[in-house]
């Protein structure tokens, strides 16, 4: 069973690559609505599915945050990806997998996947 | 909702809405009198006893996109379906402590479900705050506190670096497997 005292070995390996990950080094914070409706609508797996990708690339430029209700519970999950320069785009009626898609296209080659945006329906 | 655990995630984003550091989540099990207590305590901006009486209210909110909040209501009625009770606490500038009982042998019981995945988002995706996390079934016990967690890990090192992420991720699943006897996920 995994124990507290690997966390060492993870905190020598992280040493020897420091100043990867600080604040000044996000590139993209992934926001998650997990508020009650949220959560209903199935945010949880759809988070799980960010934490996990992104802890799977080894991605240092993305934080993952969850957030309260954004107001726009008929189109929940509803996740917003701001970038450094303030930017946002807000993908809504998420799943797992429009979440893997999001980090490998978005977070990882910087294409908007414009089909899964709040916008998009509506054309 | 249909597990327990996003029940406590959406407890868990008030605790976070009021800016709280430390946030406590309990979830004790006693075989014996059949009840499953939750508990989760956090040291944020609390309530006035005026909103401590509203919020079980589904018609009461204090945000302002909707005229209603479902949380704590949906999270009351689960517990008191089974037989169980609900209480909550709070003081304005202290802090708010909420707590529900089920009876788990009940038919209207809801499953716990995957609460060690719903701690692990809850440290990952919150890591400048503090949880103390507690299992208990039976004899068997299990306690994560980030603080402990940072102390090994050190300032350069934070607790949503993807390392440690997975790490913990795996720590939580083999601990909560154990709890449950390898019954359940």
């Amino acid at each position: 069973m995994k124990s507290l005292a690997e966390l060492q070995a993870i905190r020598d390996k992280a040493r020897a690559q420091i100043g990867l990950r600080s604040e000044e080094n996000v590139e993209f914070r992934v926001q998650v609505g997990m508020a009650t409706c949220g959560i209903a609508a199935g945010a949880r797996p759809v988070l799980s599915a960010f934490v996990e990708e992104v802890a799977k690339r080894d991605l240092h430029n993305v934080m993952v945050t969850q957030t309260g209700c954004i107001g726009i519970c008929q189109y929940e999950p509803v996740v917003e990806v701001v970038s450094a320069d303030g930017s946002k785009v807000t993908y809504v009626k998420m799943t797992p997998e429009k979440a893997v898609r999001v980090v490998n296209d978005h977070l990882v080659n910087g294409n908007v996947v414009t089909e899964f945006t709040i916008g998009a329906g509506s054309n | 909702m249909r597990e327990l655990a996003l029940n406590v995630m959406d407890i868990a984003q008030n605790s976070i809405s009021a800016k709280a550091a430390l946030i406590r989540i309990s979830v004790e099990e006693d075989l014996e009198a059949d009840r499953l207590r939750i508990l989760v305590e956090d040291n944020g901006c609390g309530m006035t006893p005026e909103q401590v009486q509203s919020v079980v209210d589904p018609f009461y909110t204090t945000r302002t996109t909707r005229k209603v909040g479902m949380g704590i209501p949906l999270f009351k009625m689960e517990a008191e379906m089974t037989g169980g009770s609900f209480s909550i606490r709070s003081e304005k500038g202290k802090g708010t402590s909420l707590q529900a009982e089920f009876v788990p042998s009940h038919v209207d019981m809801i499953p716990l479900g995957d609460i060690g995945g719903v701690v692990h988002l809850l440290i990952t995706c919150n890591p400048d705050r503090d949880f103390v996390f507690l299992r208990k079934k039976g004899q068997r016990e299990f306690v994560l506190d980030t603080r402990e967690l940072r102390n090994l890990l050190g300032e350069e090192t934070p607790l949503n670096a993807p390392e440690v992420s997975q790490w913990l991720r795996d720590y939580l699943k083999e601990h909560m497997e154990d709890i449950e006897g390898g019954n359940e996920i």
